[in-house]
């Protein structure tokens, strides 16, 4: 195994309680807890009792799931959340009059403030509502990048990206006969920050970058990012899927252009992210998609469009999604966002140095500073009959290129293995992988 | 955990097989070529092929993988040996059907050494890892210069 730089040593997890209750409040999707209640330790086996999936045995043995990069699971609150709604709630938003549409209405407006809340939005209308992180990458390339790219522009990503923050501006570019350039890495992991000073062109219109690798759990130092940017004129996209579970996002501060994360790998559900940009800039874009809900009047020859943020949300929108995110973003915070990295930081620093038993384990990546994921390599084994032979042993990983096929080239990989951890995950979790490991090793030996 | 299924999927013939691949390199005086790619997990291999009088004479493979499909490419690469391109069609038709339904108590006869790969159908998730090497071959022999995909 290589060496490992920066990592935390661990500390014994600490066992005080914080299992968020639901409350029990009027309406739909109200289950605000006062600050004052909330535990300032995590305690992820409590934690785990919050999970109903996580109690089933899978070819017989206990679940450990360590794919949470992919997906996290939901909280039974989310569940709850998005039962009650339509239980109690279900209608059209911001169209009826009757009861039961004023409900629905509020309680998709109260997600649109809770999430707001979360990320330190200036303003509740900046936060759009959409599909997931790829649809809030795709409907910036649409809007801000049909606009303010052209032919012989730049956009620039780096050699860090998921394929969803790579192939939408890489189909911009084509369309436009603009550039797309890319931030190398070093062999690490960690971008090359001198070379994003090169890259950063009078042609570049946007630096679209990740918050957090999902392959190799990478931490972008973003402020230096957004300094060094915005210092040439450059707008900055963050992708904030791997990064809001793990260290949240305080999207004024940040200086971030516009922020994407997705719902389901936060403890919500599939089918709903925002997308977060200054307001400013959201005012002077196009919409993207036409429809209803984003148009105030429509005549044949002309249509005016509606105001921020419905402006982007053509259409009835996944309500009971936003619902289940407005739970999960009560449930984070319930939790205690600071309390849970220092947890998933300590739990980091145990699978690294437990990793290190396994005879042939090579990490991929060691990056300076890592949240979420640990990619890796046993010997010559294919990661995915590792991935096979750990699911035999309830041990859920993801085994590919994880929708990073050029950073795996870059790296010189087809595939790694990929634990990633949760809230709800524990040192037991990290015991499982290990002997499953030693049991895959001993299979191809 | 249940290590007897792993050992129907891992049979000693797979892992063998996978780690010491048969007719592994580029074919000299290949008639036909195809690449095989599987989108899940990046894999690729190559696949040649020689035809003579309608009869493959030889098939030799390259590329990288994980050992179900370096397997199956193996043992592909002999059994495929002097049949037509009818006769491997059908030869594919049931290995397909072992590697998704199981083994058939009638069939294993015809299956021959194909027959390792009776513990497949249990990891669906795998079945275009077996799949993969047939998929290229067959597109080879078809005349596709494309590459083909298993999706």
């Amino acid at each position: 195994m290589t060496a490992v730089k920066s990592e935390r040593e661990g500390s014994a997890c600490p066992r005080t309680s914080t299992a968020p209750r639901s409350g029990a409040g009027e309406g739909v999707a109200q289950r605000r807890i006062a600050p004052a209640e909330r535990s300032a330790r995590f305690d992820p086996v409590r934690a785990r009792a919050d999970f109903p999936i996580l109690r089933q045995k899978v070819h017989g043995a206990p679940l450990v799931y360590l794919d949470n990069a992919a997906t996290t699971q939901k909280p039974r609150v989310v569940l709850d959340a998005m039962t009650r709604y339509y239980e109690e709630a279900n209608a059209n938003v911001h169209r009826g009059v009757h009861l039961l549409s004023e409900r629905a209405t509020k309680a998709y407006e109260d997600a649109r403030l809770a999430v707001a809340r979360f990320i330190g939005a200036p303003d509740p209308r900046e936060v759009i509502f959409v599909r997931g992180t790829t649809e809030a990458v795709n409907l910036v390339a649409q809007t801000f990048g049909r606009t303010r790219v052209g032919p012989g522009d730049e956009v620039l990503v780096t050699a860090l990206e998921h394929h969803s923050n790579i192939v939408p501006w890489q189909m911009l570019c084509r369309e436009k006969g603009a550039r797309l350039a890319v931030v190398p890495i070093d062999d690490a992991g960690d971008l090359d920050l001198d070379a994003l000073d090169r890259l950063l062109g009078p042609r570049t219109r946007l630096l679209a970058v990740t918050q957090v690798s999902n392959a190799l759990g990478t931490v972008n130092p973003l402020d230096e990012i957004v300094r060094r940017a915005h210092a040439k004129g450059v707008p900055v996209l963050v992708d904030g899927a791997q990064g809001i579970p793990h260290r949240g996002i305080d999207v004024a501060a940040s200086g971030a252009d516009f922020y994407a994360f997705s719902a389901h790998k936060m403890y919500g559900p599939t089918g709903i992210g925002v997308l977060w940009g200054r307001r400013e800039l959201l005012e002077e874009l196009p919409p993207w998609q036409g429809g209803g809900d984003m148009i105030l009047s429509v005549t044949f020859e002309k249509t005016v469009y509606n105001a921020l943020p419905y402006k982007f949300e053509a259409g009835t929108p996944a309500i009971a999604e936003a619902v289940g995110l407005g739970a999960a973003v009560e449930y984070l915070e319930q939790a205690g966002l600071a309390e849970v990295a220092a947890h998933e930081r300590d739990l980091l620093a145990y699978a690294l140095e437990r990793l290190r038993e396994v005879p042939d384990l090579r990490l991929v990546g060691t990056p300076r500073e890592r949240s979420g994921a640990i990619s890796f390599l046993v010997g010559d084994v294919h990661p995915h009959d590792v991935a096979t032979v750990l699911d035999r042993h309830g041990v859920a990983v993801r085994a590919g290129h994880h929708c990073a096929q050029p950073l795996m080239h870059r790296l010189g990989v087809a595939a790694t293995v990929r634990a990633s951890v949760a809230l709800y995950s524990t040192r037991e979790d990290v015991d499982a992988l290990v002997r499953a490991l030693h049991a895959a090793r001993e299979m191809f030996a | 955990m249940s290590s007897s299924e792993l050992t129907d999927l891992y049979q000693e013939v797979v892992l063998d097989h996978g780690k010491r691949p048969r007719n592994f390199g580029p074919l000299e005086g290949a008639t036909h070529r195809a690449e095989g790619l599987n989108p899940l997990c990046g894999d690729q291999l190559t696949v040649w092929a020689r035809l003579e009088d309608g009869a493959v004479r030889e098939v030799r493979f390259e590329g990288s993988g994980c050992a179900i499909s370096k397997a199956s490419a193996s043992v592909m690469t002999g059994v495929v040996k002097g049949k037509t391109r009818e006769e491997i069609d059908a030869l594919f038709e049931r290995f397909h059907k072992l590697v998704t339904e199981g083994p058939d108590p009638g069939d294993a006869e015809s299956l021959g050494k194909l027959a390792v790969f009776g513990g497949v159908h249990d990891y669906p998730t795998r079945v275009k890892c077996a799949s993969l090497a047939w998929h290229a071959l067959r597109a080879a022999l078809s005349g596709q210069g494309e590459p083909v995909s298993t999706e």
